[in-house]
């Protein structure tokens, strides 16, 4: 079964189209990965599948079901999404504790101070952080904070966008260590955002590159061993991001 | 030459609720007119260093030192309303939340503006051309039309563009750049950096670089300082951040991927052995 399905996707802003004619199929318990040039459109991508972008042409569906062009609440438990800015998608006046019990409330789920404790741990956050409030975190610790908060409601689909590159090295590798480890245990399925090639060697199966609102090369992860990228966009953000040196040990 | 910044024994605390706990216990640094790298994981004290430098730690936040001088002027003595002229004009801060510290209902170009006129007294026509070639000087494709745009309105790296451009327009002796790139690709990241080390070397500024990009400062700093809970573990100069013996340094440089990723486990810090974050 396919996860998502985009069909000759448009997305505009005010009537200005801001990504063009996107087609993708990524598959159940896949891991995908988006690429490409700062503004090209990749978060608005996962907006419009996330029902935060409504302009759109085309079609969306998730696990089978055409998506609509607006958030739903019943879809928020099989998908959710990571925003790129961890300070804009936490509310100023929320603890840590009350961000993360929220969604628990809204969908009437039990338990919820130990599930926050155990998503606390899951994301490495001490029990000392959970009735703080976000101006009173690091920024590393607030972009963990919203990663526990989207692994609440256990979706089967996660959204990312950057997830660690507000993260240092090591809290980075933590987390795309337990995104690893989630995506086997439970089957879940990723599309993430990243401009970090080295993530997506890491974390995922294929990816997409993007470029000025379109998708110009969909590759295997395994290219980014090889150089074998055939669009020149994606050859230079290869090379540029250290591809280049590889290519050249291989040739010695 | 007197260094542009001096820094000794700088301690920054905040109240919890399990009483006082100090996040930065006793830094000290000088910066010339050159490139110093601050890296170190999540929680270790980089971004409240380079804000206490700049007073911007806000009660009941507390900062102390026995020594913060900037171009032979005392920094801890001046009261806030003598420490605004310097902000902005002389000493300056990329935040790591851009979008945060850009004014919602303002486009971005009117804020770009602002940056300048604060300081100086410019015609409105050049003032316009100076924000376009700002724009352009950090690769923004289509500056007129991003000039008009609402900070909502701009992707992420965008928005970290326009924070820079905002930063640098007035140019600053003293440049403190906290996560610059962090949203960029490596192009664009380079080009960025490349137009910093511009004003580095034809205006002769200084620039203390927080990141936790290791090879990102490696490449482009003088000198690094390793930061962990509130320390400074180690000092060296960038060329050698690879040769790196403190055990926790070497531990954050094994956390990197590689483009030729082929690990199943990235190796990640032993905590217990540190106290980190
Ligand atoms: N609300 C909006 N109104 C108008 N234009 C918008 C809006 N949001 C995004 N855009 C424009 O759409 C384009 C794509 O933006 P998007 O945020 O999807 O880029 P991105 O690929 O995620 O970039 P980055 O890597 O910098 O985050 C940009 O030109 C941006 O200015
Ligand atoms: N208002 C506050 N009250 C209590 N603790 C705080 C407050 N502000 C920050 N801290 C703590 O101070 C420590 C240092 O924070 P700082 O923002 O300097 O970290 P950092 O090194 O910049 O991390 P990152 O790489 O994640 O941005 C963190 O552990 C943070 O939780
Ligand atoms: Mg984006
Ligand atoms: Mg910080």
């Amino acid at each position: 079964m396919t996860a998502i399905s985009l069909k000759s996707l448009t997305i505009s802003y005010g009537g200005i189209p801001a990504v063009h004619d996107v087609s993708l199929e990524i598959g159940d318990g896949e891991s995908f990965a988006l690429v490409g040039e700062s503004g090209s459109g990749k978060s608005t991508v996962l907006r419009a599948i996330a029902g935060l972008a409504p302009e759109w042409t085309g079609e969306i569906s998730v696990l089978g079901a055409p998506r609509g062009h607006g958030p739903d609440r019943a879809f928020a438990r099989t998908c959710q999404m990571v925003f790129q800015d961890p300070y804009g998608s936490l509310h100023p006046r929320k603890t840590v504790d009350s961000v993360l019990s929220e969604p628990l409330i809204v969908h009437g789920l039990s338990e919820r101070s130990g599930r926050v404790s155990e998503a606390l741990d899951m994301v490495g956050l001490g029990q000392e952080f959970r009735f703080r409030f976000p101006h009173q975190l690091s920024g590393g610790q607030r972009q963990r904070v919203a990663i526990a908060r989207a692994l609440m409601l256990k979706p089967r689909i996660m959204l990312l966008d950057e997830p660690t590159s507000a993260l240092d090295v090591s809290v980075q590798a933590e987390i795309l260590n337990l995104l690893k480890r989630l995506r086997r245990d439970q089957g879940l399925t990723y599309l993430m955002v990243t401009h970090n090639l080295p993530v997506v060697a890491f974390m995922c199966d294929r990816m997409a590159v993007m470029n000025a609102g379109r998708v110009v090369e969909t590759a295997p992860s395994s290219a980014l061993r090889t150089g074998d990228f055939s669009d020149p966009y994606a050859q230079h953000l290869y090379a540029a991001s250290g591809g280049d040196e590889i290519a050249s040990k291989d040739g010695q | 030459m007197t260094p542009l910044l001096e820094i000794e024994n700088l301690r920054v605390s905040f109240p919890t609720t399990q009483g006082r706990i100090e996040v930065v216990k006793g830094v000290s640094f000088t910066l010339g007119r050159e490139r110093l790298g601050i890296v170190g994981e999540s929680g270790s004290g980089k971004s409240m260093t380079g804000r206490a430098i700049l007073r911007l730690i806000r009660s009941p936040g507390e900062v102390t030192a026995e020594r913060m001088m900037f171009d032979g002027t005392d920094l801890l003595s001046r009261s806030e309303r003598a420490m605004r002229p310097l902000r902005g004009a002389r000493m300056s801060m990329i935040m790591q939340d851009p979008k945060f510290s850009l004014n919602p209902v303002m486009t971005v170009g009117a804020q770009i503006a602002e940056a300048v006129r604060a300081h100086e007294s410019v015609p409105r026509r050049a003032l316009a051309n100076r924000v376009r070639e700002m724009l352009e000087a950090v690769r923004i494709n289509d500056p007129d039309r991003v000039a008009r745009m609402y900070p909502h309105e701009v992707s992420g790296g965008m928005g970290q563009r326009v924070m820079i451009a905002m930063m640098l327009i007035p140019r600053p002796d003293l440049l403190i750049a906290d996560e610059p790139t962090s949203a960029l690709d490596v192009s664009v990241q380079a080009q960025v950096l490349d137009l910093i080390d511009e004003l580095i070397v034809n205006n002769g500024m200084g620039l203390l670089l927080i990141s936790h990009d290791l090879n990102l400062v490696a490449r482009y700093c003088d000198r690094i300082l390793v930061m962990n809970s509130g320390e400074v573990v180690e000092s060296c100069d960038a060329a050698d951040l690879h040769a790196a013996t403190h055990p926790y340094t070497r531990g954050l440089l094994a956390a990197i991927p590689r483009i030729d990723e082929t690990r199943d486990v990235l190796p990640v810090l032993d905590r217990s052995a540190w106290s980190g974050t």
